[in-house]
């Protein structure tokens, strides 16, 4: 293993990690090594596996649960949970901030580690300590703050502080500036830089490569689950193009159905489409967005996470994100109003949603009540179920869409994600839509079924109806796609047909703000 | 991934024993059926045969009827997420009410009848306004609802007893009359009988077309036949049973009335949209609005539906004891709601049956019942039903938390197992970098 210009010691070694779930190889054989006082990023595309690594490392998925080993400070480590790692020096700070925000930033800090005797805290220590992290973070907000009352990018600070409270050696960061802005992004990437110069390795995860290659100095690549390459930043003189063409290059190969489409006239537009988010009023998650959509067309949308692709998607679909502002929705040529999920169903509208587990299916439910479940009315005679007739339609998808499953009677938690989605396109399917919505209809979903639902969308496409694919992973765009739009930060950025495409333009528009005029 | 299907070629294999009540069958909860059958033979024996005499099975129907009623709405609830603490004090109001319109106003039977399900109409319609559209939780709505219709019942009735008219007495007091020949039984009752077995056999051979249809492998003919004959054979032994009480008694009315709502409610909670809507918002309520289910009507309604139960159940009181009084139907929310639990709810709602929940009002009924036959005093009564509630849904959470629905499913458990529970968070764990932007999805309330 080549140890780079400097001799530091080696912190961590990760050796050939592999992580299986059932059906699906989330790590294979991934090796990651990190020396003391570096900046390691992990790059790759949504899926890739960095997330899954980092919860290997950090006790989220203990020892036993995976292969490998793990070298800590010289000594092979079996973390059980994210205590022991943390004893150890480790911690990772989620995506998602895991502060509770009615309490206060001292009580934060010192959740889970309150300094004290028998159960009683010492709010005099606590403060006193508050007080010198915050000042080591740079943040001078009264430390009895309500987390709840500071923004997003002090409450990333008060993670930081939290960490440095637990003696962190390693402190990992996952996505820590998807949702900062500008200067809060620079200030959390000047005291990462800070704590290197104390001796405190980070690894960090992100798609914001400009910041990556800003503060890193050895780069990781994951790609499908595999360590691709590791780059040292300096002597290799490693940029963005460099860094995307390790993300994306790998052979499309024959995974796509082959299909000449036939594509025919606009059916589907929005006009300037503007989105709030819920909660804050300022934040505008989707930007003045106009795209269309022909019969018998595969649209693909690509943006990173939090691009505003699943925002778009969902407030479209009955106003189901966010708050609505202004925009225009035309379907064959007439404007509609798309006010309700119900009337955006009736309108010949489906959204598969990116999230099957939490959006798509009722766990509880059977694949065959899961199948009809979006509209009853039509397998129904005043309000009674036709349960013939309910079986019977299940039954037909199951055998046209390959559901291997014993009977449609099964619960739907029984199947393997592939399945799982199928019955969720075959419940989508149900509906007569004239335009499907599939936001990531391939995410967590293992090769082989990944096929399979592409020869559906295709399918369907050449069926007439208008598709719409919402994904992460480039090269399942190109290969379904007949365009492609990329998204980045609630603004369309660009807009090619998918012969003009490729996976380095599409990544350049997806990560960065200028905006090429669409023709 | 899905579990290798290992069946067995031909012959007679106990292991089909599991469809006897799971499967296509509407009795999910079949762990449940097989503790009433033990707990009844139990008491059986211990009261020296008093629990299965003609006079005793009467009584409890009688006695039991409007909890059984009010696990019928209680479920569908809890089906959808909710709770509701009130109806004890609903029933009490309606019926102070309906005591009133018969005694002051010279209301006939059937028109008091028609006006207490108004007032459990409007008393829903309240709550559920508050839980569906104003968002309060239905634990505060019907804790409040509580207070406030057992106020109302005192308030108005000046916390007195109001007598009802004998006629009014019938739907609770009430049994099937004396029709035809004397054959030594009640024959209405007899009747009652053949026409609930003919409703079973129906039901089993549709549920065979179904799943012929599907192309799924029916169970074994002898599973069916050997359902319908236990079934039927209990339900004919029971009419006998009903229809050879005392002379002058047969099957209560009130019995007659549960019989109808629990077919009713069976089909309305398996076989309409509405139905379909309650499991789909309790199951998974982001998952049901992206399928354009209306949630809050659906919250709206079984709030309401709940009062309207609520408020027959204490007209049925009422006529059984004779008059409203200030305390009628004290406790009732924690029976029905234990009844529903019993029968295999599931707390977080999305999960539980009709059938389950009668079931499981039946289990407390008969041990209540066989307890006070044994002269076992009211406290120590108490201690036992809290008991047997906390390890039924012990059990239940258990046996859930193993991957396995049932308690048969247990004892005819073979292979090794391991592998259902785990599937579960596949492809969830499996989207490494991915997962939802968390802004997307509103988080969600506490219950």
């Amino acid at each position: 293993m080549e140890q780079g210009l400097d001799s530091a010691p080696t912190i961590l070694e990760m050796r050939s990690i592999t992580k299986e779930f059932p059906g699906v190889k989330a790590l294979d054989n991934v090796s990651l090594s990190v020396k003391a006082s570096e900046i390691h990023a992990i790059c790759g595309e949504n899926g890739a596996g960095k997330s899954t690594l980092m919860k290997v490392l950090s006790g989220v998925y203990p020892f036993g649960t995976y292969e490998g080993d793990i070298v800590y400070e010289g000594k092979t480590v079996r973390f059980k949970d994210i205590k022991s790692s943390e004893a150890a020096g480790i911690v990772i700070i989620h995506q998602e901030l895991a502060l509770i925000p009615e309490l206060s930033i001292t009580e934060n800090i010192f959740l889970g580690n309150e300094p004290g005797r028998g159960g009683v805290i010492n709010w005099v220590e606590a403060q006193k300590e508050a007080t010198q992290l915050l000042a080591r973070v740079g943040l001078d907000d009264d430390p009895d703050t309500q987390v709840k009352n500071i923004g997003v990018g002090k409450q990333q600070l008060v993670e930081i502080a939290k960490a440095l409270n637990k003696n962190v050696k390693l402190l990992i960061l996952d996505e820590p500036t998807a949702a900062l802005n500008e200067n809060d992004s620079q200030h959390l990437l000047d005291l990462i830089l800070g704590l290197k110069s104390k001796g405190i390795s980070s690894i960090m995860i992100s798609h914001k490569l400009n910041e990556i290659e800003q503060i890193a100095d050895q780069i990781t690549i994951i790609r499908d689950g595999k360590s691709i390459e590791t780059l040292n930043v300096k002597a290799d003189g490693v940029d963005e193009d460099r860094i995307i063409r390790g993300m994306v290059g790998r052979t499309l190969g024959n995974r796509f159905p082959e299909h000449t489409a036939e594509i025919g006239e606009v059916f589907f537009e929005v006009r300037d489409w503007n989105v709030q988010h819920p909660l804050t009023a300022e934040r505008m998650v989707v930007k003045n967005s106009s795209f269309t959509v022909r019969r018998g067309e595969v649209v693909g949308f690509a943006g990173l996470m939090g691009a505003g692709r699943t925002e778009l998607a969902m407030s479209l679909f009955g106003r189901s994100y966010g708050k609505f502002l202004s925009g225009h929705v035309y379907k064959d040529g007439k404007e509609i109003k798309l006010r309700t999920v119900a009337e955006a169903i009736d309108h010949g509208i489906a959204y598969v949603s990116e999230d099957r587990k939490a959006l798509g299916l009722n766990l509880l439910d059977t694949i065959k009540r899961s199948i009809v479940s979006a509209k009853l009315r039509k397998i129904s005679k005043g309000d009674v179920v036709n349960e013939i007739q309910e079986a019977q339609i299940s039954e037909e998808y199951r055998k046209s869409l390959r559901i291997k499953t014993p009977t449609v009677e099964e619960g739907v938690t029984k199947l393997s994600g592939g399945n799982q989605q199928k019955v969720v396109l075959a419940k989508w399917m149900f509906t007569d839509p004239d335009l499907l919505i599939l936001d990531e209809p391939t995410r967590g979903i293992d090769v082989g079924a990944k096929a399979e639902i592409y020869g559906i969308i295709r399918d369907l496409a050449a069926q007439g109806k208008g598709i719409i694919m919402i994904s992460s992973e480039l090269p399942e765009l190109l290969g379904v796609s007949d365009r492609i739009y990329t998204i980045f930060e609630g603004k369309i950025t660009n807009e090619l047909p998918v012969a003009q495409a490729d996976p380095e333009t599409l990544m350049r528009s997806m990560t960065s703000s200028s905006q090429k005029v669409v023709a | 991934m899905s579990a290798p299907i290992t069946e067995k070629k031909g012959g007679f294999d106990i292991r089909e024993l599991k469809n006897l009540f799971g499967g296509g069958g509407s009795l999910k909860q079949f762990g449940i059926l097989g503790a009433l059958v033990v707990i009844i033979l139990f008491f059986q024996i211990w009261t020296g045969g008093k629990t299965l005499q003609p006079g005793n099975i009467i009584n409890i129907v009688q006695q039991y009827s409007y909890i059984l009623i009010l696990a019928i709405g209680m479920v569908m609830v809890i089906i959808a997420g909710h709770i509701d603490l009130s109806v004890g004090s609903v029933a009490a109001f309606t019926g102070i009410i309906v005591a009133l319109s018969m005694k002051d106003w010279a209301f006939p039977w059937w028109a008091a009848i028609l006006l207490g399900l108004v007032v459990g109409g409007l008393i829903g319609a309240w709550q559920g306004f508050w839980v569906a559209y104003v968002g309060v939780p239905a634990f505060i709505v019907t804790l409040a609802g509580m207070l406030i219709w057992r106020g109302g019942n005192q308030f108005i009735g000046d916390s007195a007893t109001v007598p009802v008219p004998q006629d009014f007495q019938v739907i609770g007091k009430g049994y099937l009359p004396e029709i035809g020949p004397n054959l030594g039984f009640n024959n209405l009752t007899m009747l009652l009988g053949l026409i609930v077995v003919l409703i079973l056999i129906g039901l089993e051979v549709r549920g065979r077309r179904t799943r012929k249809v599907m192309g799924a492998s029916a169970n074994a003919v002898w599973i069916s036949v050997l359902r319908v004959v236990i079934l039927g054979g209990v339900v004919m032994v029971a009419a006998y049973l009903f229809a050879t009480g005392r002379v002058g008694t047969s099957f209560p009315i009130s019995g007659i009335i549960l019989v109808l709502l629990v077919v009713a409610y069976s089909f309305l909670t398996n076989n309409t949209i509405i139905g379909r809507h309650i499991y789909a918002v309790g199951g998974n309520k982001h998952a049901a609005e992206l399928s354009g289910v209306n949630s809050k009507r659906v919250n709206f309604f079984v709030m309401m539906n709940m009062s309207v139960l609520a408020a027959l159940a204490g007209m049925i009181f009422v006529a059984r004891s004779q008059a409203s009084g200030p305390f009628d139907g004290t406790g009732w929310e924690l029976d029905a709601i234990a009844a529903v639990f019993i029968g295999g709810a599931a707390v977080s709602g999305g999960i539980g049956t009709v059938a389950g929940s009668i079931i499981g009002g039946l289990v407390m009924a008969v041990l209540s019942n066989g307890l006070a036959l044994k002269g076992i005093s009211s406290d120590l009564v108490q201690i036992i039903k809290g008991l047997v509630l906390l390890i039924a849904v012990g059990v239940d959470v258990f046996n859930k938390t193993q991957g396995r629905p049932s308690i048969i499913g247990l004892m005819t458990r073979k292979d090794k197992g391991g592998q259902a529970p785990t599937d579960d968070t596949t492809s969830t764990q499996v989207t490494p970098g991915g997962g939802t932007p968390d802004t997307a999805v509103p988080a969600d309330l506490p219950k």
